[in-house]
């Protein structure tokens, strides 16, 4: 399994050798721990169960620390699953750390968005904006939104105004320019969703060879 | 900022403190690459402003070349600035000298700084 559960902590820039810059946003990934297999038989898939950031007993719900007391684990904040060839290799209680990256590996970064609150379409869709001047009073407005009695209403889909961002985000195909094994640090090119201190999901890429 | 992130920019931050100000004029040694050669190439100008902090400290160089205003951005800790020696510390008032650019002659020149 190559994937991690980790925390975003901000973005800076890395120098290489040549004098260029590499724009990375520094990821704290990890030390994650196996706390549950997921089988064919036993839940018709394969996938591994991460915790990550231990919490307080008294802020886990019951739930909670019951599923991970059943292995003798601590409760933790986040857990998140991670697709596996063979879950036969996994223990629970395994550790899980930075070190299933290496630089140069290429991945994908799963976040939840900033919110954007409403916006209109020109923001949220990239709908082009009206004349500002010569009379025209279509500055930012969607235009129209479909057709007259036929259908007599407005397809499903249209893109309107509305909330934005606070979704859960994927980017793909991201660099991973260096690793810090001892800090459990993983600098990844680019930047990635989310706010600073946010979770994120780091997966080994499978788009593209 | 992240004292991590922090500790990750402190790695890559030049050991050789650059000691110039704004309004100083300095020699920039910026090292090029063509093809497999390396060389040096020198920058001379005034500086016009510093921005940014930590690893992302960029500044500003002027000249004029053949009476064309030449304005050149260097990133602080970037390999590629191997050297940077002051050869004459100028006044400066302003934390950012744009203005220079709207003056030609002797206006555009900063005032020298008594070093004491």
């Amino acid at each position: 399994m190559k994937g991690i559960i980790g925390k975003k902590l901000g973005m800076t820039r890395v120098f290489n050798e040549d004098g260029t810059a590499t724009p990375v946003t520094v990821i704290e990934a990890g030390p994650c721990v196996v706390t549950q297999i997921k089988t064919k038989d036993s839940d018709g898939y394969e996938a591994v169960q991460l915790g990550f950031e231990k919490m307080r007993r008294k802020s886990a719900t019951k739930p909670r620390i019951g599923h991970l007391a059943k292995h003798g684990l601590a409760p933790r904040r986040r857990l998140a699953e991670f697709r596996v060839d063979d879950p036969g290799e996994y223990q629970v209680g395994q550790e899980v750390t930075v070190d299933v990256f290496e630089p140069g590996d290429v991945v994908d970064v799963t976040g939840w968005s900033k919110g954007r609150g409403f916006q209109g379409v020109v923001r949220r869709h990239g709908f082009a904006v009206g004349r500002r001047t010569h009379g025209n009073r279509n500055h930012r407005k969607p235009g129209s939104i479909g057709q007259s009695a036929t259908p007599a209403r407005v397809w499903k889909g249209r893109k309107l105004p509305g909330r934005m961002g606070a979704a859960r985000t994927t980017i793909k195909r991201l660099d991973v320019v260096q690793i810090d094994l001892e800090k459990n640090l993983l600098l990844v090119r680019g930047a990635v969703p989310g706010a600073n201190e946010g979770v994120i999901l780091v997966k080994k890429s499978n788009t593209g060879k | 900022m992240n004292e991590k992130i922090r500790e990750i920019e402190a790695k890559q931050m030049r050991e050789d403190a650059l000691e110039f100000g704004i309004g100083d004029t300095v020699r920039v040694d910026v090292r090029i690459r063509e093809g497999s050669k390396e060389r040096t190439q020198a920058f001379e100008g005034t500086v016009l402003a510093r921005r940014g902090s930590g690893v992302n400290e960029t500044f500003t160089v002027r000249r004029v070349a053949s009476g064309i205003g030449v304005e050149r951005v260097f990133p602080l800790n970037s390999p590629n600035v191997q050297k940077v020696r002051v050869t004459r510390r100028g006044k400066a008032r302003r934390a950012k000298l744009f203005y220079l650019r709207d003056r030609t002659g002797k206006a555009a020149k900063t005032k020298a700084r008594d070093i004491r």
